[in-house]
């Protein structure tokens, strides 16, 4: 899952800035604090330096400094991120095309696969503010056989994106980063359960207290959906 | 997707009984989601949390675990009241299941608060205005989402990696049983593509002027 290079992408992040879709604006928003904290966000990027930071400099001023390699670890967890949710938009881009679903199973369909995609637009945003390179969009492959099936995948998905996420909560340093990724995370959470529901399964399978996956849990799991 | 902003005027309609200053804090939060919107509060903290969130709930995590355990004996009690309404037996069945989750989190926060050498808050005493399932639904939903809303906002404040485990894990379930409810209620499960945060001090601001 390592990035490739991709300066056009800063550039298409701009300009995607610039035409402010409602979510991604709403979403750095939530990533910075507003305006007022926009700029001291700024200072912090400028000293947090490239993604493969670990250098001394990278270090921000006053209490609670982040280190460059601190910060290199942020990246690599919200890249890892990227990639699960851009293999869930993925998923139900091509779910929507299949024509297997109608009425009211596409309709919640579409609006998870909406999210699915503001999430990847913004953890692609979060990467390039970091200074990081975002992963590149996997190719991918799924089983595509029946509704019923699919649904079953899509349950499947969505509670291992969940867990996924609970996984890296107490590894993210940054304050900022852990607050949108626990906003990604109870959506997921909302997701894999509303899909429990319909393939008649508990919504919380885990009772009380979910449990988290750990990369090492996650990326085999999800390996059989990725060409390239 | 167009932003949600949910209000949330049920709530201001639950009624707290009690008059110490735990009920009040309680009671404007509870305000303040219908006043902003459930969702409408600033979602990260810019300054360390240097007050309690809950009067003799403590400072720091325990503090923020005393203002989570409120939470949780609220939606702990109101799923109790609940099953004792005329409920259809699905409805039922999915009151039962969250309520034992609830209950099962009023356990494991006390806990926590004990074994961090803190001291547990008392139950709340509140009364929830609702006499059959529709509203018990509308409130359920409400209460899920808001608790959503809190367990996120304070996420990022907690101190302890482990504590910030139990929050995560709880909230997993919080969301879920959010958009439980909500398929029942005819609502999208997930209205957003970003849960918001309740940041708590800013409902602490909301609350002063409640406050003798």
């Amino acid at each position: 899952m390592s990035p490739a290079r991709n300066e056009e992408g800063q550039v298409g992040a701009l300009a995607e800035l610039a035409h402010d879709p409602s979510s991604r604006s709403r979403f750095l928003k939530l990533m910075g604090g507003g305006i007022g904290a926009a700029s001291a966000f700024g200072v912090f990027l400028a000293a947090c330096g490239g993604d493969d930071g670990g250098s001394a400099a990278g270090t921000t001023t006053g209490a609670g400094a982040t280190t460059g390699a601190q910060m290199s670890s942020d990246i690599k967890i919200v890249n890892y991120a990227l990639t699960l949710e851009y293999l869930e938009a993925d998923f139900y881009a091509k779910v929507i095309d299949s024509g297997l679903f109608q009425g009211a199973q596409l309709n919640l369909i579409k609006v998870i696969g909406d999210h699915e995609a503001q999430h990847v637009e913004a953890l692609k945003g979060t990467v390039e503010k970091l200074g990081g390179t975002p992963a590149a969009k996997p190719k991918t492959k799924f089983p595509l056989d029946s509704a019923t099936s699919v649904l079953e995948l899509a349950a499947t998905v969505e509670n291992l994106g969940a867990a996924a996420y609970l996984g890296q909560a107490g590894r993210i340093i940054d304050k900022e980063i852990l607050a949108a990724a626990i906003s990604i995370h109870s959506v997921e959470a909302r997701h894999a359960a509303a899909l429990n529901v319909l393939t008649g399964k508990s919504p919380t399978p885990d009772g009380a207290f979910a449990k988290p996956a750990s990369m090492d849990e996650v990326l085999p799991m999800v390996q059989p959906f990725i060409v390239s | 997707m167009s932003n949600v902003n949910t209000t949330a005027p049920e709530l201001a309609a639950v009624e707290i009984d009690g008059m110490n200053r735990s009920t009040f804090i309680l009671k404007g939060a509870l305000a303040a989601g219908a006043v902003y919107g459930t969702w409408a509060v600033s979602p990260f903290v810019r300054q360390a949390l240097a007050q309690e969130l809950i009067p003799g709930g403590g400072e720091g995590d325990i503090g923020i675990l005393n203002f989570a355990l409120t939470l949780e004996y609220l939606e702990a009690t109101f799923y109790q009241r609940g099953q004792k309404l005329e409920l259809s037996g699905e409805v039922m069945q999915l009151a039962k299941l969250i309520g034992d989750h609830e209950n099962e989190h009023v356990v494991a926060l006390t806990k926590t608060i004990n074994d961090l050498g803190g001291k547990p808050v008392p139950a709340p005493m509140v009364a929830f205005p609702m006499k059959n399932q529709g509203q018990f639904l509308k409130l359920a939903q409400t209460l899920e989402d808001t608790g959503v809303g809190a367990y996120n906002g304070a996420a990022p404040l907690i101190k302890s990696k482990d504590v910030l485990a139990a929050a995560g894990s709880i909230v997993q379930i919080e969301a879920r049983h959010a958009a439980a409810i909500r398929l029942l209620t005819g609502a999208v499960p997930a209205p957003t593509a970003f849960d918001e945060a309740l940041e708590p001090t800013a409902v602490l601001g909301a609350v002063k002027p409640f406050i003798k």
